[in-house]
């Protein structure tokens, strides 16, 4: 890739991002427009997918909404992502957690909790 | 016509607008750019122009002549050049203008000029955007043109039948594009939306023909 976009893509880049995995429970906080007022709004769910990389690297968020499985695509680092805080950090043995969406009533947000993070 | 430039297609990214909205651009390389020649109509070239020229070249790999043009102009050996004509003597630039991303602004609407992506030899699908048959259901033709013509009236295929050919490698201009970053220290231009050519092709970026205001 040409050294100059390179550098317009790393000026882009957030300078912390916190550190989570797929599996863990997050609660997006995000920057919502309405008219000429700014406020946040919160989406938490499980991160089912982490994809791409530098610029171009996004996260899909999965929750159920009153019974409804609703999933939201965030792209890292987007400005209209302001932070990303970490709740619950799960265990998973997958690196896509797609098989949640085939799951019903309780089983549907069931992620084993980190063990390492309980005996350290 | 007013002043353009010339360019290098680098390729393609994405940039977040102060909305937070994210804009896909393609940045090209504008660093380089040089008057070469200035034609004027009260002069012996009859007509009001700027010459530019775009990308070093060596010496070695120039002609005699050229050689001699760049001398003339004070200007090391350029690969590309390219003039942009005025309607009088009177619309030209000042003879100091600045050749580089400078020339633009941010939110300006431009039109870039390149030679599109060759594709080689292509069917009436791709290259015309025809329909084709069916896949199923029995169909025997699938991404043939089907008829070229009637009977005996008229008794031939009329010229311009769109038909299976060479694909691509043609000059083509894609208006009214804007500027999204205009980085005078980085020599480039982030115009957004895509624009003709592959990654390293020589594009011509001037303001927009149809397009002024902001």
């Amino acid at each position: 890739m040409s050294n100059i976009i390179d550098k317009i893509q790393t000026e882009q880049l957030k300078k912390e991002v916190p550190n989570f995995k797929v599996g863990d429970t997050v609660k997006v906080h995000t920057r919502v427009v309405e008219g000429d007022k700014e406020r946040i709004q919160i989406f938490a769910g499980i991160v089912i997918c982490r994809r791409g990389s530098s610029l171009n690297e996004a996260f899909t968020v999965r929750k159920i909404s009153y019974g409804e499985g609703v999933e939201r695509v965030f792209p890292l680092h987007s400005p209209k992502v302001a932070t990303i805080e970490v709740t619950k950090s799960g265990k998973v043995r997958r690196a896509r957690l797609h098989y949640l969406r085939s799951r019903k009533g309780k089983k549907a947000m069931l992620v084993k909790e980190e063990s390492r993070a309980v005996s350290a | 016509m007013s002043l353009g430039l010339i360019g290098k297609k680098l390729g393609m990214t994405k940039v977040y607008d102060s909305k937070g909205d994210a804009i896909t651009v393609t940045v090209v390389d504008v660093s380089g750019n040089a008057v070469v020649q200035v034609k004027q109509q009260a002069g012996k070239d009859g007509y009001s122009a700027v010459q530019v020229g775009f990308d070093e070249q060596r010496e070695s790999r120039l002609t005699r002549p050229l050689v001699g043009h760049f001398k003339k102009a004070g200007v090391g050996g350029k690969r590309v050049l390219k003039e942009f004509r005025f309607a009088s003597d009177a619309d030209m630039p000042a003879a100091d203008v600045v050749l580089g991303p400078e020339l633009f602004t941010e939110g300006q609407w431009v039109d870039v000029i390149g030679v599109t992506r060759g594709k080689g030899f292509q069917g009436v699908m791709k290259r015309h955007g025809f329909a084709g048959q069916p896949a199923t259901h029995g169909h025997m033709m699938h991404r043939r043109p089907g008829s070229i013509g009637c009977r005996s009236t008229p008794g031939l295929v009329w010229k311009n039948q769109k038909m299976p050919g060479h694909d691509g490698t043609v000059r083509r201009t894609t208006q009214n594009l804007k500027v999204v970053q205009a980085r005078a220290e980085d020599g480039v231009l982030l115009i957004s939306g895509s624009i003709p050519g592959s990654k390293g092709s020589y594009v011509v970026v001037r303001p927009a023909k149809k397009k002024s205001a902001k």
